[in-house]
């Protein structure tokens, strides 16, 4: 495969180490020339990667344009998070990677909670097809435009989505365990 | 079923023996070819990123025993790895090195299992038996070191909790004497057996774009072209320090992945000699006491000891605030953890990249027009892990 150049035979074993938690100089290159094009809400250096968050309204467009421009090519994953504070958010984080250049890069979006929904990237991954069917899974996060949203991991009659912050850890719909004889 | 329809609906698995774990495949078939394919995962799910919220990190290594439990201590050291970066913890050489024994050693013992298996799909049961006793001797290998064979829980954050014993190295460099034997014994049966080459070239092929497209790393990334290794790309625990190449495949292909695991046996095992030649003479654990059970004798006449073991225990440590990604080359693919600590005694949210969950929704289109037998070979040729895929 020659077709990204790094990708020949055999690679030398050795690569130069990438110094720790220090971002590569591609990716610093690619969020300030994001940050000319769109608003970043926040830009931070998470030990050696940069996770920069967006607009609900442009994340399609960030992602789209860190794909077919800056050959992102890999979506390594993408979870959701439940923040509580300062004020209660669902957060969609897509972890995109660089293969060459060694680069990975965190775009996450900030979604309301009663409202919870935000453009799917199955279009241009089709990876993502089940890493949002599971965000949605476990924190009811609606992917506008997916094919086939339904639950995967859970079964299909759950009604609430176990990893936000509210649901506690052992089912509360659970009524076979006695409290006063478990001690709970 | 209307009278009408042409194509028979089959359902593989959930309790399928060929499918190695619960998973279900509803295949519609045209005679023998499938002309379509649906996968259902979930079967043995446990919430184990919400219990993560809820265990110390130190309680947390069990859990990743169980994603991929067919080489556990690559996803313990991961986990720890994981941990030492959020707390700026640099282990030494030796700790390093140890690691790097083990992990390879994990490698082994999962591509045995994935290639013994697929030989086993293919009708061939005499291979299974050769390799499989040498995974016996791995997992002696693990009872020396840790004490346990499946579920390791190897290891500790910061290092180990004892250092190898003499008989752990002797078996150790018995095994290194014996393995490229069977090894190679097993190439001889498979590598350009007549039969087990008719089953596997041209089944289940992807291309390298395809591949990426679905977020395929590990050897069946590589099956198809492109080479791709945290190891090489991001490197941990000073796999720089050795020499070892990445072996690759040209078609992504059954054949391809089989080549490829074979040959990363092979490199596996010369790290583990290079490794085990230039083991430094150091401690074996760096110092985290927030993390480390003190020795058991001191806990009980030294006063330090027994605050730190309590600490430990009820997990009452300062942590750094902060989301860190770090990722191993797990035996199938890369194996990413994604902490978010908020300085409390566990992780805020921790979300695992498991590699398999995220190649395993390929199968459909990998298996679209294939014959129903060889949709069981691309299935077992993908080394899928049901803990791991179900977390």
């Amino acid at each position: 495969m020659n077709m990204w150049g790094y990708y020949n035979n055999m690679v030398s074993s050795k690569p130069a180490p990438p110094v720790m938690n220090q971002p590569t100089p591609f990716s610093t290159q690619v969020v300030s020339h994001l940050a000319s094009h769109y608003s970043l809400l926040n830009q931070e250096n998470q030990y050696g990667s940069w996770a920069i968050q967006v607009s609900p309204s442009d994340y399609f467009s960030v992602v789209s344009d860190l794909k077919s421009r800056h050959q992102f090519t890999m979506l390594t994953d993408l979870c959701g998070v439940h923040y509580v504070e300062p004020e209660p958010v669902l957060a969609v984080v897509a972890h995109l990677h660089h293969l060459p250049e060694r680069s990975r890069l965190f775009v996450s979006v900030h979604l309301p909670i009663d409202n919870p929904s935000i453009d799917s990237l199955v279009s241009l991954y089709d990876a993502a097809n089940w890493m949002e069917r599971e965000t949605y899974d476990f924190f009811g996060i609606i992917f506008k435009g997916h094919p086939h949203l339904v639950r995967i991991l859970n079964e299909d009659s759950m009604t609430v989505f176990p990893l936000r912050k509210g649901f506690p850890l052992e089912d509360s719909t659970r009524d076979d365990k006695d409290d006063r004889m478990f001690g709970r | 079923m209307t009278p009408d329809k042409k194509t028979v609906t089959v359902n593989l698995g959930p309790t399928h023996p060929a499918t190695h774990g619960v998973f279900q495949n509803i295949i519609e078939l045209d005679g023998e070819r499938i002309v379509e394919a649906e996968s259902t995962v979930g079967y043995i799910h446990r919430a184990f990123e919400k219990l993560s919220e809820h265990r110390p990190f130190y309680q947390i290594t069990p859990i990743t025993d169980r994603l991929n439990y067919c080489s556990s201590p690559i996803n313990n050291i991961g986990w720890h790895l994981t941990v030492e970066r959020l707390l700026g913890v640099q282990t030494n050489r030796r700790i390093d090195y140890m690691r790097i024994i083990i992990m390879e050693l994990a490698r082994i013992a999962d591509h045995i299992v994935c290639n013994g298996i697929l030989g086993v799909d293919s009708g061939a049961f005499s291979g299974f038996l050769y390799v499989f006793q040498q995974r016996e001797s791995i997992y002696e290998i693990y009872e020396e070191i840790c004490g346990s064979r499946l579920t390791t829980n190897i290891g500790r954050i910061g290092g180990f909790e004892r250092d190898f014993s003499d008989v752990a190295i002797a078996k150790l460099r018995h095994f290194l004497e014996e393995f490229p034997k069977v090894l190679s014994e097993f190439e001889a049966l498979f590598d350009r057996n007549r039969i087990f080459m008719d089953r596997t070239i041209g089944v289940g092929a992807l291309s390298a774009e395809r591949a990426l497209a679905y977020g395929f790393t590990g050897p069946n990334l590589r099956a198809t072209g492109v080479d791709y290794d945290c190891r090489v790309a991001e490197p941990y625990s000073s796999y720089t320090d050795f020499e070892f190449d990445i072996p690759i495949g040209q078609n992504g292909d059954t054949y391809d992945r089989y080549l490829v695991r074979n040959q990363e046996m092979w490199q596996s095992l010369s790290l583990i000699r290079q490794a085990l030649d230039a083991l430094p003479s150091d401690d074996y654990h760096v110092h985290v006491p927030e993390f480390y059970l003190p020795p058991k004798a001191q806990v009980a006449t030294v006063m330090e000891a027994l605050i730190y073991h309590f600490k430990v225990v009820m997990g009452e440590i300062p942590v750094p605030k902060g989301t860190v990604y770090s990722a191993v080359e797990g035996a199938n693919g890369e194996l990413g953890y994604y902490l978010i600590s908020d300085g409390g005694r566990s992780p805020y949210r921790l979300h695992f990249r498991r590699p398999c969950f995220i190649y395993y929704q390929a199968f459909p289109e990998m298996v679209k027009g294939a014959l129903l037998s060889d949709a069981v070979m691309t299935m077992s040729s993908l080394n899928l892990i049901a803990g791991e895929l179900d977390a």
